[in-house]
């Protein structure tokens, strides 16, 4: 007979009794809480295990992951900062948790929107049927700053345009997940993705023993296998390389996580050349040959003799190389035409053209400027729109009307009347809120949040379970970019709940 | 391995022994300090003067300070940051290639030499500094230890090991050098020295001590000091691994585990300059040393090793990037799409 070693009696305080006080939240869509504060099943068990823990304990906890991040040098450089200093993405300890049902949902919806953007790009890189049976008008398409037309005839290998995506997902007041943006050039996150679960498996290992948390772990493997399946044709084994614009990019923490994960070389355009439309590295033991490029760096900076000449980033004859068909871009030149805010409104008509299928997930309802009625109910109520340019990430070049003073209006308004073409705008959408620890008093207080899951689009797509979910830590605030007080959370997707 | 990390790694790793051993000077002259009393303004530069020559910055730190004095050459060597040599500016500049070859280095690696940047940066840095000195260098000293510890116990022996220990054994067998130099002033430019006094003798167990090679000498020679048994100990012996000897001959290893070439073979300048000194150090004994000058002998051995630094850049990183053969090729090559039409791309 097995002796059970002793454990500590299960303590099954609900929540209200526990660590974690619940709060109110009437105007808001909280993912944990209902209208009448109670915790919403799928957060139950984490409730359960967090109660476990007292205000010190979680203290510690945290304290332990900030000083881990710092120590691994898990920060982003802030630009401008003469300094050049690095900061650690906040991150707060409270995960957000999806169940399986939505997930699955989510996974449908983004599967079949990235795979309708390949569909478009790789039409108005050809024949161009969307826009000539007039579906979307083609002057958006041709007047996008990012669509390329010396590669219009030109093949991709595998018709893969976009094979790394980072669509941002909210949710509304109801609770309804829509797409706000899809970032189909050079997203960026998944290394926080990936460390955020490893510190919390260090903070909660029981969690994810009892709860059923899916992986995530799988993400650097399967990214190395889509970017040998877009390999140039008649090359076996491969030699890919991440292109990095070096270690002053805000970015470059992740650049050297992921190659070291994938067991790549990260390379920057200066270890490059290119040698009778063939690219190689630059080794101790001379040149070698490159054959598949992860690029993170812009269209713009990838070659000086075809883009912008003052790059002193790309690799002049770049270009050659990859129309020659001898290196593979990952992602593909030209795909920033999908990542214009004009381009956007046009997704869901997108999905119907090319897949005759009803989107799975839809917009936030946008109004162009450039059409007329569109830019006249702009205009009268810019105090209620989020205004947005259409070439613009990162949280710039935006109006939030009603926070906006009249004079910032006015701004915009004369900038949409003199540039209708480069402006959107969409309601003011009141985001989802999480619990999130509150520094200052110990609380736990609804912060709103986004989610970014990561979508690669190669033999099959695949999207790791999850993403990365952003907080705005401010008070109110809705801006969840890191460069303006963000944070980030783990996600959790849950497998096998009802 | 791309040229540009060997370069960093290289790089990395020399400016890591590089502040273990600038610690480890200061330290034990510090100490040294105590064993003295009243000692007078003049004698207090007699003192330092000799160390800052050692490392070879005294024209920057006469620009940056009007006097060596205790205060100014410690503040010089550990944190001035107009000093790249200071303590400070080496684990910056440390941290700074270790970031460029991050995918190349352990977690550990980098997490340790991230923390001793952070310290260094911190005021706990600055407190514990003056509080209690030997503990602020023990902690430096530590932590190269480490890192070198970490190195060898989770570093793939890969090309980019053969760098991080060329650096090392490179900086290693310069700074060695310097160390024993702070004394030079204290013999005959030529000619053995003679037999010391008691005071003398400190200033050569502090120089021992500095190489952490006291405890290996009093093995070998007992407690008796003599400026012409720590001169051979610390350049010639064969088997201490401070020893410009020892140092050499990992130099060489390393170099040669890079290209494959056994030894006796050559492949390039860094080899053929490497494997000429370590027959030299082999083949030379105390006299040969002193009849040279102990100064004089170590210039040239300095010389030497930044030639064989020159050469193993030369080989191994710019010869990969020699710009003007880059130009003409490229040159031709658009010379060559011109005249079969391909498409070119011209964008405003």
């Amino acid at each position: 007979m097995v002796t059970a070693a002793p454990t500590p009696p299960a303590s099954r305080a609900p929540a209200g009794r526990g660590f974690f006080q619940p709060y109110a939240s009437p105007s808001f869509f909280d993912e944990m809480l209902t209208a009448q504060g109670s915790v919403r099943p799928h957060y139950e068990k984490f409730i359960e295990c967090l109660n476990q823990c007292d205000a010190a304990d979680f203290n510690d906890k945290r304290r332990a992951i900030d000083l881990a991040f710092l120590r691994q040098g898990i920060t982003f450089n802030v630009y401008g900062d003469e300094k050049g200093t690095e900061r650690i993405f906040p991150f707060d300890l409270m995960p957000r948790v999806i169940p399986t049902k939505e997930w699955e949902h989510l996974e449908a919806g983004l599967v079949q929107r990235i795979t309708a953007l390949n569909l478009f790009l790789r039409d108005i890189y050809h024949e161009q049927h969307i826009l000539r049976d007039g579906t979307i008008p083609a002057h958006y398409v041709l007047s996008a700053k990012h669509f390329r037309r010396e590669f219009v005839n030109f093949d991709v290998p595998r018709d893969i345009y976009i094979h790394i995506c980072g669509t941002d997902i909210i949710r509304d007041h109801d609770g309804r997940y829509l797409v706000l943006e899809d970032n189909g050039r050079c997203p960026s996150g998944v290394s926080y993705v990936l460390e955020n679960r490893r510190a919390l498996k260090r903070t909660f290992p029981e969690g994810f023993g009892n709860i059923g948390v899916r992986p995530i772990e799988s993400y650097p493997n399967e990214l190395l296998k889509l970017l040998q399946h877009v390999a140039p044709t008649g090359v076996s084994d491969p030699t890919v390389v991440l292109l990095t614009p070096g270690a002053y990019n805000s970015a470059y923490f992740e650049h050297t996580y992921l190659a070291r994960q994938m067991g790549i070389e990260i390379v920057e355009g200066r270890d490059l050349v290119v040698r009778d439309q063939h690219v190689y590295m630059r080794t101790t033991k001379g040149l070698r040959p490159v054959h598949v490029i992860y690029r993170r760096i812009d269209d713009d900076f990838l070659d000086p003799t075809v883009f912008r000449r003052d790059s002193a980033l790309g690799v002049p004859g770049l270009v050659n190389a990859y129309r020659a068909g001898h290196v593979s871009l990952a992602n593909a030149i030209g795909t920033g035409v999908a990542d214009d805010k004009a381009m956007y409104y046009f997704v869901p008509k997108m999905i119907k053209y090319y897949l005759g299928e009803d989107p799975i997930l839809p917009n936030v309802p946008t109004y162009l400027a450039n059409e007329e009625n569109d830019r006249k109910y702009i205009l009268e109520h810019l105090d209620q729109l989020v205004v947005k340019a259409t070439n613009e990430a990162g949280g710039y070049g935006m109006l939030m009307g009603p926070q906006a003073s009249a004079a910032e209006r006015e701004e915009f308004r004369r900038k949409i009347e003199a540039d209708p073409r480069n402006f959107i705008a969409q309601p003011v959408v009141a985001l989802s809120r999480h619990p999130t620890y509150q520094d200052h008093d110990g609380s736990f207080d609804g912060r709103h949040i986004d989610l970014r899951p990561f979508i690669l689009y190669g033999e099959k797509p695949v999207i790791i379970p999850g993403g990365l979910t952003r907080v705005a830590l401010r008070k109110g605030s809705l801006v969840v970019n890191s460069s303006q007080g963000g944070g980030s959370k783990d996600t959790w997707v849950l497998s096998g709940d009802q | 391995m791309l040229s540009r990390v060997a370069n960093g790694l290289y790089w990395m790793s020399r400016y890591i022994e590089r502040a273990e051993n600038t610690a480890r000077l200061v330290d034990v002259n510090l100490q040294l300090l105590l064993d003295f009393s009243n000692l007078d303004d003049r004698a207090l530069a007699g003192h330092w003067q000799p160390i800052v020559q050692s490392t070879g910055d005294e024209e920057l730190f006469a620009q940056l300070h009007p006097q060596a004095t205790g205060r100014s050459v410690t503040e010089f060597l550990v944190f001035q940051p107009e000093n790249p040599n200071s303590i400070v500016s080496a684990i910056d500049q440390a941290r700074e290639n270790a970031r460029t070859v991050r995918d190349q280095l352990t977690a550990e690696h980098w997490e340790e030499l991230n923390r001793i940047y952070l310290f260094l940066h911190s005021q706990a840095a600055r407190d514990l500094w003056r509080r209690s000195p030997g503990d602020f260098f023990q902690e430096i000293r530590n932590s190269s230890l480490l890192l070198q510890g970490i190195t060898d116990a989770t570093s793939v022996r890969h090309e980019g090991w053969c760098f991080l220990q060329a650096g090392r054994y490179l900086e290693r067998a310069d700074k060695t050098t310097r160390l024993l130099d702070v004394r030079h002033a204290s013999v005959p430019e030529r000619g053995l020295p003679p037999s010391i006094t008691q005071d003398a003798a400190l200033g050569w167990s502090a120089v021992l001590r500095s190489c952490s090679a006291w405890d290996a000498y009093k093995a070998l020679h007992g407690a008796e000091v003599q400026p012409a048994l720590v001169a051979e100990f610390l350049l010639l012996s064969e088997d201490f691994p401070r020893s410009a000897r020892f140092c050499a001959h990992q130099l060489n290893l390393a170099l040669r585990r890079i290209s494959g070439v056994p030894e006796g073979k050559f492949c390039n300048d860094a080899e053929k300059l490497c494997g000429r000194l370590c027959a030299e150090l082999q083949f030379s004994s105390v006299h040969d040393i002193f009849e040279r000058g102990l100064h004089a002998y170590i210039d040239e051995l300095q010389a030497k090793l930044n030639t064989i630094g020159a050469a193993l850049f030369q080989a191994y990183i710019t010869q990969t990037f020699s710009q003007q053969a880059d130009e003409e090729i490229r040159q031709q090559e658009e010379q060559q799409q011109q005249q079969r039409g391909a498409p070119h791309l011209p964008r405003p």
